[in-house]
């Protein structure tokens, strides 16, 4: 492990900020730190770098604790949420900046400042102003200012949320390509699963302090540990009761939480799904929503607002009419466990999923034909 | 209703207008006209003086002591109200305005409790053959007294909305303190802090009260204010007019004062809002 996090508490006031966080990351590694807002993110990257003190625990850096040492001996790289480029100061400047506080000669910061100025696209603003920047500039500014004196571990902080929504996602892949190709230990700060999933090679899920779950984007989506991750990732309906879900037994569980890709609604005269309509219950659509690909359909279910995603290929539907809705699964809720649950009856004719399959995706299948 | 609110308008800024002409321009400028109203070479004898040059004498160190002590202090505890947490930061921020809500008489007594023959301090002040009460040092301790928040009062507002990011950013790339204050933070509060030392001084060239009270040796230890004072009640119709003679420098000074301030008021937020508009877009 590159970096390591040990057993960090920070209280303000009688406010925990941070309890008991733990976790490592392997050099070279894109690790964000994924939860919502006033979780404690920006408190854990802002330990890690020296700028605030925790109250008990460890930071190791390459094997060393760097608890002692100032934010100035850490060799971090930081990028600030709001950028906190130097307004008095040009592009350039702002890059050479930790390069003339390290004294190096004048003929070596010309260089790496170009080779920055090259590798962030930014040739042609080395004069201008932080004020005469474009947001998606800025941030670029930042990072090169931040890789510039050559740290061993970067920092960012919620890199993307000044930047409009189009840009942002051009960003994301620009960064990842960016850190892999230098080849820099990083971590970056978000509240945006999309971001984390897309960008990361491993995500620290935050909540109330507390590290809930550490793993690949795909473990966090696929096996949420605990009642938190499923309830934050993967936009899930939340529903505080079983009752009239066909398919699925109350048991001990206390909540059930069901991701848009769980819910199959469908047309009653719709040949593909013939063989399970016996196992579909009445839903009615009351919202609509146009998500650009596809639609987002709000379906009342027994009295529960269920949420699917509808592909604009199949037939129109509108809003009061009548379909089929099949649950395939959803997570059950225990306390703070969580269990994925198949639809029983379903299991029962399609035992591993591959009649499904089949209907969906196989020869004269939904989707094939 | 428009044009009620026009009319509204125009009654308020005659209002203003005729209040500051008649209360303070016609007043400040008779004060000019009735030092030359015996002549020019009158006018240059009455500010050549034995006293009056003492009293510029005086006036000048009390004034650049003060200067200097308050910008220092005025930047340290700027800095240490807007960068550090700690107990008691509210008392703290609130002391220092004192000099604001106390009269400067007040202030100039509790210095002779504090320093004169019967205060606390005055065995060891003799001990060390120190004297302050009605001499120069006192003179300058309460002139000091009086211009204490001038500078912190205007830092601290811009250092608070600058914020400390850019100096977080300077350290993360191996600034230290002082490089980080002079490279980052100087930039920032450096248009705020010409103001407010152009404010303290300005408090401090006219100052009477406070130094009245520890000041009682005229063409020794008399400021410019005093002096006029002491020359205007000697009541001879030469020394009157001596009297405006000698306050027609003060207008003066506060002239160049009242224009250099609006420049540099000026300058500050012209860089305060380049700030804003990067905040905003
Ligand atoms: N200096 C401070 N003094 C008091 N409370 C603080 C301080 N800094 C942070 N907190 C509190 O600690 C909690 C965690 O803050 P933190 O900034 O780490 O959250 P975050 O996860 O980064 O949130 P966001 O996504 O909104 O930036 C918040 O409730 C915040 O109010
Ligand atoms: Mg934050």
């Amino acid at each position: 492990m590159y970096v390591e996090v040990r057993e960090i508490n920070k209280t303000f006031g009688d406010f925990k900020a941070s309890d008991h966080v733990s976790f490592g990351i392997e050099k070279g590694k894109l690790a964000a730190l994924l939860g919502p807002s006033g979780s404690g993110k920006t408190t854990i990257l802002r330990i890690i770098a020296g700028l605030e003190s925790a109250d008990s625990g460890d930071v190791l850096i390459n094997g060393k604790t760097v608890n002692r040492l100032s934010p100035s001996e850490r060799g971090i790289g930081f990028v600030f949420q709001s950028y906190a480029l130097f307004r008095y100061m040009t592009v350039a400047e702002n890059i050479a900046f930790g390069l003339k506080v390290k004294k190096q000669p004048a003929d070596k910061i010309k260089e790496r400042v170009a080779e920055l100025i090259g590798l962030t696209d930014l040739t042609g603003l080395e004069k201008r102003y932080p004020n005469e920047l474009s947001g998606g500039q800025r941030q670029r500014v930042a990072f090169a200012r931040a890789l510039a004196p050559e740290p061993g571990l970067l920092l960012l902080d919620e890199p993307f949320a000044a930047i409009d929504a189009k840009v942002r996602k051009e960003l994301r892949q620009w960064l990842r390509e960016m850190i892999h190709k230098v080849g820099i230990t990083s971590i970056f700060v978000t509240h945006d699963q999309d971001e984390a999933v897309e960008v990361a090679d491993q995500i620290m899920v935050m909540d109330k302090g507390r590290i809930e779950q550490t793993g690949v984007p795909y473990e966090i989506y696929k096996e949420p540990k605990t009642a938190f991750v499923a309830g934050f990732v993967g936009n899930p309906v939340i529903l505080e009761s079983f009752e009239g879900l066909k398919g699925f037994e109350k048991g001990e569980f206390t909540r059930a939480i069901i991701r848009p890709e769980f819910v199959e609604a469908f047309k009653s005269d719709n040949p593909h799904f013939k063989d399970i309509i016996p196992f579909a219950q009445e839903g009615v659509i009351r919202d609509i929503l146009f998500r650009g690909s596809s639609l987002e359909l709000k379906i009342d279910v027994g009295g529960v607002l269920l949420t699917t995603h509808r592909s604009l290929e199949r037939r129109p539907v509108e809003v009061g009419e009548k379909m089929n809705v099949i649950i395939y699964r959803l997570y059950a809720i225990q306390g703070n466990e969580t269990k994925l649950l198949e639809n029983q009856d379903l299991k029962k004719i399609d035992p591993d999923n591959k009649r499904m399959e089949s209907y969906l995706y196989g020869d004269g299948g939904y989707f094939t034909t | 209703m428009r044009k009620q609110s026009k009319t509204g308008k125009i009654v308020l800024i005659t209002i203003s207008t005729l209040f500051v002409v008649l209360m303070l321009v016609i007043p400040l400028i008779s004060v000019i006209a009735n030092s030359l109203s015996k002549g020019l070479s009158f006018y240059l004898q009455s500010i050549t003086t034995k006293t009056v040059l003492s009293a510029i004498k005086v006036t000048l160190i009390a004034t650049g002591i003060a200067l200097l002590v308050n910008t220092v202090f005025g930047i340290i505890a700027s800095w240490l109200l807007t960068r550090y947490e700690f107990k008691g930061k509210q008392v703290l921020a609130a002391l220092i305005d004192i000099p604001f809500s106390v009269s400067p008489v007040i202030a100039g007594l509790s210095y002779i409790m504090m320093f004169g023959r019967m205060g606390w301090a005055s065995p060891l002040l003799e001990a060390l053959d120190i004297k302050i009460v009605f001499a120069i040092p006192g003179v300058v301790l309460a002139t000091i007294f009086v211009t204490f928040p001038f500078v912190s009062r205007e830092i601290i507002p811009v250092l608070n909305a600058v914020g400390k990011d850019e100096e977080e950013a300077a350290a993360m790339m191996g600034a230290k303190g002082f490089t980080i204050f002079r490279k980052i933070t100087f930039p920032h509060i450096k248009w705020a802090l010409i103001y407010g030392m152009i404010l303290c001084a300005a408090r401090a060239l006219g100052e009477f009260g406070a130094v009245n009270a520890l000041s009682k040796t005229r063409g020794e230890t008399f400021t410019l204010p005093l002096e006029i004072d002491a020359l205007y009640l000697s009541g001879s119709s030469d020394s009157i007019v001596s009297a405006f003679a000698v306050s027609s420098l003060l207008v003066i000074v506060a002239v160049v004062i009242l224009v250099l301030r609006s420049i540099f008021e000026y300058r500050g937020r012209k860089t305060q809002n380049t700030k804003e508009a990067r905040v905003e877009d």
